[in-house]
């Protein structure tokens, strides 16, 4: 048995690198999982990576060469925008738009605040380079592009010692001959220089939002190129055999050479991979409807995934330099999952605002200080100290008892923080605090489900990350979610997440069209150029493999400035169409926003292909009965929020409990990494691959 | 050790005034991403709120510009007299764009949507926003009444039980220049308002609230205090400041006389200039508006703003003066008035909380409403076109030049302040009317010089498309009065209006741009703060090699000599800054 084991079995990894840990999942073939998380070593990601896989090898006794393929995530783009460590940049723009960049929306993200900092431009108004030519709104050129203007910029580039070029001219989305012909000599003349044209990084409608998105992957295209060279390099060495490919912002995978010219695509991946994560537990559980929340020490991320698929969007903002506030970050344009992320972890610290009300976040104690309860010498209140006072941590047995907290100075942080302030008692500080971060949790699920038109009846919550467990319960309550799902590896869910990923890319342009007067034939051509685009990049990393393909459209009505998606049939349009299109995107208007506009035409702005490989269906898994009610470990006071005080409620370890056993809230459920928190109106059950929270009827609580 | 109810009661408080700040935030966000004109759903001037059944506003969304949320927030309760709570109706929506009454110009509808709970009227959704047209004029401010201004819908039903006042639908369509803009537009309010209502009720359903009366009273108490709390930390006195504006055909003086007594703040405009005959008076309501955000974003920026939060501050403006002007005066480009009322009021604060307030910025938006069309051009113009055909146009953007330098940091360049709006792309703005930005930029060396630099303007430069002529509505200040410069800093660079040919145009009036001609303006840049003889010299450095300012005002305006290599020559510097301050102190 443990002979077959070590010979025959071929494996899949998984490569997930956070702020502070690199998480490490090896699957193989069999299902058996190992995991393993070592810190991320900053200077040199592929250090800690290695090592990872290294150990992770090992503990499955593994040989490289046994290796299928390697899925890989990482923070490098975020973290190379927040710490603005990317390329020597320069941006070439059209005549009289130089300032595009700096200039963004004239306005202030913080309306009262006269002391706020706009986020600096990531090309310095020095290396901002502005040519004549023009092209109008129509693609239409105005003014040819002056070549010898483009030639005189050579110079400069090389005296500058620039590394990375974006060009951003005006309405190139349209027609990007005159970008493409600036890439053209760039190529000739200096053919070291990366460059990013925003006609193919983001090409749509929107200077600002498009410029910024070229200029945020040309400014990290080096740095990834790099990197990634690095790692193919070291992995070859070691004797890898196999591809390595890239999780995507969207959700799907690319191969090395995609993610190499178009880093910033890659922005968002690891909480990508949590989606995606989440998404393969929906889809094999037969959850339809769910809402995934992951929580760890800073952040918290809520994403809404209806038939097995995250949903996602085309805008997201980067490096928020204020209190994560929307406007304060860098704007791109690019298909990330939709997902809302607020500064709600377990390091979240608590204070009083100037009306004397609790607030909690988005400043978070780190890992440095920590805590006041980490006993480094933190000695403002965060949330772990709230749960720490309210009885949902056992103080000893943190982090499977290597780090052991310090009750007393957590007490002593909410006193002097909260409860005197407030003239609180210190359990009703501790709540106070759990409330409100749970509260800021609940409101920006809702925030977000009503943005998508969507609300939260019959929504399954699939609770991962460190801290989620020991909140969810309670947001669940908030929220009105009768089921929440605590699965197993939830510590590692976004590198879990990545081998559960298809292959897949996703195009959009811009073709302005009417409903009305719509061109079937244009529109045909356009879908099967821009499919074929899609597949080519789909082929280079998962060539010969079957395909399935999805359409939509953005439209709006006529006047209006912002767009819904509208998803269309996969095949050539006919006259017949447009009558259909114009049905399905009043069922959609009407979903979202309840009303209809009489009589006003219809536009689309753009249209998106999406095309990914087909991966089998999870196999079903059913859910095991309930069983026996199993005898805890200790009773331990736990502060009740229905009962707005403490009771006694029961503690077990989750890995002493046997498949199936039922346990009635209030109760704690602890494991090394984290423990599960159920208020009374919930009750567990524990499974091999998940415990499950259900809501009790209301007569039993 | 438990927790007791009352503590616990608190906790719920707090969290229910959160939800309802996050149910107008949604509302908000609703107008912006359904609304048809692009004054909403580009720019975001918007206001939305709930209020009570008496009409104070509980919460506004944090999106939305001050002088349509403060309007907003005192105009909800006309509404309730004329319609008193209790005889409204579930689907009911009631409407109105009385300047004197919301937010001072016809342009700016305001829908007002009750909500009921277990049978009863319990509080009221609201919104303003800009439409882009209103017939008449249009806005700009050459109109010499009201009359002349546009469509004025008094307080009226806009639904009735769920039944649209189609009779009103017909005049607007009839009487605006885009109805389908302005009709889309309204049914969008009415969405917005559904939405903020449900939310609002279901929250009342999860913390079983019968009414709103106990948490509004708890976030009007709350916020009270805490704003009186912020003012009791400033010493009492009587602080005065007078700021002259460029006015339509002469120069605006405003005076402010700001009092500070005992935790509360007085605003007297006695001494300010009368009406104008042209469209660029205030009316109390917006006058009220920016005199508030003025005061709040030094005193109490972190407060929510609602009933309770105004309540501590109160103001007084002369009948008849440009800030309490009277109907039928002409209102519709007021804002270049209104919006210098913060400026003038930091000049008070100035001498009260030295060091916490910046110096003058451009302050008005310069947004230009453009307009085609063979009824909008000038005659003679028209006389060298001959039969070619003109197409119809209405459009705007927003823009804004420099903010004032601040005690701690540079002014913000073509940054809105105090307006919240935003501008709308270039690519958008040729998408939808017939002209080309050819030019949209920094205006270097616009920025006041100081040791924090004031924020520069831009300019923009706009020709027709296939060289058409077009029609400006230029609203535009700060050309003859530059912002000024506090504590030794310089004033900025005045604006200028001309065309791309050279001939200057007048700021205020609608002219037209010749066919094959542009519209070129530039925007003023901010006061700097400080002696500039002060500043950084690696930041004026830095400044020079952006191309903000040239060598020559380095070393003239900031005695920094500027070596071959870029960078500040001390020894040099030195000398040029000690003789500027010889040859200050001689004059002094």
């Amino acid at each position: 048995m443990a002979q077959a084991n070590q010979t025959a079995a071929r494996y899949r990894l998984g490569v997930d690198i956070g702020g502070t840990f690199t998480d490490i999942v090896l699957e193989q073939d069999d299902g058996r999982m190992f995991t393993v998380k070592v810190l991320t070593t900053p200077r040199a990601p592929d250090q800690g990576v290695l090592e990872g896989i290294a150990q992770a090898l090992k503990a499955a006794k593994a040989r490289p060469e046994q290796a299928g393929l390697i899925i890989h995530g990482t923070t490098l783009v975020t973290n190379a925008l927040i710490e603005r460590r990317g390329a020597k940049l320069a941006l070439i723009t059209t005549q009289g738009h130089r300032d595009t960049l700096e200039i963004g929306t004239e306005s202030r993200f913080a309306q009262y605040d006269i002391f706020m900092r706009k986020p600096e431009p990531l090309v310095p108004r020095a290396r901002r380079f502005a040519v004549p030519e023009r092209i109008a709104a129509n693609g239409e050129v105005l003014l040819p592009l002056d070549v010898a203007a483009v030639e005189a910029l050579l110079p400069a580039l090389q005296r500058e010692q620039v590394e990375a070029v974006a060009v951003g001219l005006l309405h190139s989305y349209a027609n990007p001959a005159h970008e493409r012909r600036v890439a053209e000599i760039l190529a000739a003349r200096l053919p070291k220089l990366t460059v990013s044209l925003s006609s193919e990084v983001s090409p749509e409608l929107r200077e600002y939002e498009r410029i910024s998105t070229a200029c945020a992957n040309a400014y990290t295209r080096p740095l990834m190129a790099r990197y990634l060279g690095d790692l193919a390099r070291q992995m070859a060495a070691q004797g890898f055999r196999c591809p390595l490919y890239l999780m995507l912002s969207g959700g799907g995978l690319c191969g090395v050479e995609t993610a190499s010219r178009l880093p910033i695509r890659l922005i968002e991946s690891g909480p990508a991979g949590g989606a995606m994560f989440a998404s393969h537990l929906a889809r094999q559980y037969g959850f339809d409807k769910v809402l995934s929340y992951d929580m760890g020490g800073t952040t918290a991320k809520i994403c809404l995934i209806d038939g097995g698929r995250p949903q996602t969007t085309r805008s997201f903002e980067a490096a928020r330099v204020y209190r994560f506030m929307r406007g304060s970050g860098l704007p791109l344009r690019l298909p990330t999952v939709d997902m809302v992320e607020i500064g709600a972890g377990g390091g979240s610290i608590a204070h009083l605002d100037q009306l004397g009300r609790i607030a909690v976040g988005p400043e978070s104690a780190g890992a440095e200080p920590g805590p006041a309860s980490y006993g480094q010498g933190g000695a403002l209140p965060a949330v772990t100290d709230a749960d720490l006072v309210m009885g949902r941590i056992v103080p000893e047995n943190f982090a499977g008892g290597s780090l052991p907290l310090d009750l007393a100075a957590a007490e002593a942080a909410l006193k002097r923080q909260v409860a005197e302030p407030l003239g609180l008692s210190l359990p009703a500080a501790a709540f106070g605090v759990a409330e409100i971060v749970d509260e800021n949790m609940a409101s920006a699920a809702r925030v977000h489900a009503i943005e998508s038109g969507k609300g939260f009846a019959g929504r399954v919550m699939i609770a991962f990350g460190g801290a989620a467990p020991l909140h969810a319960a309670r947001v669940a309550e908030k929220l009105d979610v009768d089921t929440v799902v605590i699965p197993s590896h939830a510590g590692v869910g976004s590198a879990v997440g990545f081998l559960r990923a298809p292959v897949a890319y996703e195009v959009v342009r811009s073709l302005y069209q009417r409903l009305s007067g719509l061109n079937v034939a244009e529109l045909n051509r356009l879908f099967s150029e821009m499919t074929a685009a899609a597949a080519a990049v789909v082929a280079e990393a998962a060539p010969g493999r079957p395909t399935r393909a999805k359409r939509s459209a953005f439209m709006r009505y006529v006047g209006q400035a912002h767009e819904i998606e509208v998803e269309l049939p996969v095949r050539d349009y006919d006259a017949g169409d447009p009558a259909r299109v114009q049905a399905a995107f009043e069922a959609e208007y009407r979903r979202l926003f309840n009303r209809l506009v009489p009589g006003v035409d219809i536009e689309a702005m753009s249209w998106k292909v999406d095309v990914a490989t087909q991966e089998a269906p999870p196999e079903r898994r059913a859910i095991a009965p309930a069983g026996a009610a199993p005898e805890p470990l200790a009773r331990r006071p736990l502060f009740e929020p229905a009962k707005g005080g403490f009771v006694e409620a029961p503690n077990y370890r989750r890995d002493r409990l046997p498949a199936g056993a039922r346990i009635l809230g209030p109760a704690v459920i602890e494991e090394d990494e984290t423990s599960t928190v159920l208020t009374g109106r919930y009750e567990a059950i524990v499974h091999d691959w998940a415990i499950i929270l259900t809501r009790r009827q209301r007569e039993q609580v | 050790m438990s927790a007791n109810a009352s503590d616990i009661g608190l906790i719920h408080k707090q969290i229910v005034w959160n939800r309802l700040i996050a149910a107008v935030e949604e509302q908000a966000q609703t107008l912006i991403r359904t609304a048809f004109s692009p004054t909403v759903s580009e720019a975001g001037d918007l206001a939305a709120g709930v209020f009570d059944r008496q009409g104070h506003m509980l919460a506004q969304a944090v999106t939305g510009t001050p002088g349509h949320v403060n309007s907003m927030a005192n105009g909800v309760q006309f509404f309730l007299k004329k319609f008193p709570i209790d005889s409204m109706r579930e689907g009911d929506h009631y409407i109105t764009n009385d300047p004197w009454l919301t937010s001072g110009h016809l342009h700016d509808i305001t829908v007002v949507t009750p909500f009921f709970h277990r049978g009863r009227a319990v509080g009221l959704i609201a919104n303003t926003c800009h439409v882009v047209d209103i017939g008449g004029r249009g806005f700009g401010p050459d109109g010499r009444s009201v009359f002349e201004e546009g469509l004025f819908i008094p307080v009226m039903k806009l639904a009735r039980a769920g039944q649209l006042n189609d009779d009103l639908f017909e005049i607007i369509r009839e009487n605006v220049r885009d109805p389908q803009s302005v009709e889309g537009d309204i049914f969008s309010f009415m969405a917005a308002n559904e939405e903020g209502a449900r939310r609002a009720l279901a929250l009342m359903h999860e913390f079983d609230l019968p009414d709103l009366e106990g948490i509004g009273q708890y976030i009007i108490e709350a916020s009270r205090e805490a704003t009186k709390k912020e003012i009791a930390r400033l010493p009492n006195g009587v602080f005065r400041n007078n700021l002259v504006t460029d006015g339509y055909d002469k120069p605006v003086e405003l005076m402010a006389t700001l009092t500070i007594k005992d935790g509360t703040i007085h605003v007297d405009y006695t001494g300010t200039t009368p009406a104008s005959p042209f469209g660029i008076n205030v009316v109390l309501n917006y006058t009220q508006a920016y005199t508030l955000f003025g005061l709040k974003c030094i005193i109490a920026p972190e407060i929510p703003n609602n009933y309770g939060s105004l309540a501590p501050f109160s103001f007084h403006a002369p009948e008849s003066c440009i800030l309490n002007a009277k109907r039928p005066a002409p209102v519709s480009a007021r804002h270049v008035i209104g919006h210098m009322l913060p400026d003038l009021i930091f000049g008070c604060l100035h001498q009260a909380m030295p060091g916490r307030v910046p110096a003058e910025g451009s302050s008005a938006n310069w947004q230009p409403q453009f307009r085609g069309g063979r009824s909008a051009i000038d005659t003679r113009q028209l006389e060298t076109l001959g039969n070619h055909d003109l197409v119809d146009f209405d459009y705007i953007t927003f823009h804004a030049g420099g903010t004032g330098g601040r005690p701690t940091a540079d002014g913000m360049s073509a940054t809105a302040f105090p307006s919240g709006v935003k501008n709308t792309p270039v690519e958008v703005s040729e998408n939808r009317a017939p002209l080309v930005f050819w030019r949209k930029e920094l205006r270097a060396g616009s920025g006041g010089a100081g040791q924090w630099r004031g924020g520069l303007g831009q300019v923009m430069e706009v020709g027709g498309r296939d060289n058409i002529p077009f029609a400006v509505l230029a609203m535009f200040d700060r050309v003859s009065v530059p912002p000024k410069g506090r504590e030794r800093g310089a004033a900025g660079a005045p604006g200028r209006v001309r065309l791309g040919s050279g001939p200057l145009l007048r700021p205020k009036g609608q002219q037209t741009i010749p066919a094959g001609d542009r519209l070129t303006l530039e925007m003023p840049g901010g006061g700097g703060f400080g002696d500039p003889l002060r500043r950084e010299p690696a930041l004026v450095a830095l400044d020079v090699a952006n191309g903000l300012i040239s060598a020559e005002a380095a070393a003239g305006d900031y005695g920094v000599a500027i070596g071959p290599d870029g960078q500040a020559e001390q020894a040099a510097s030195e000398a040029l800054r000690a003789s500027r301050r010889a040859s200050r102190q001689a004059a002094e």
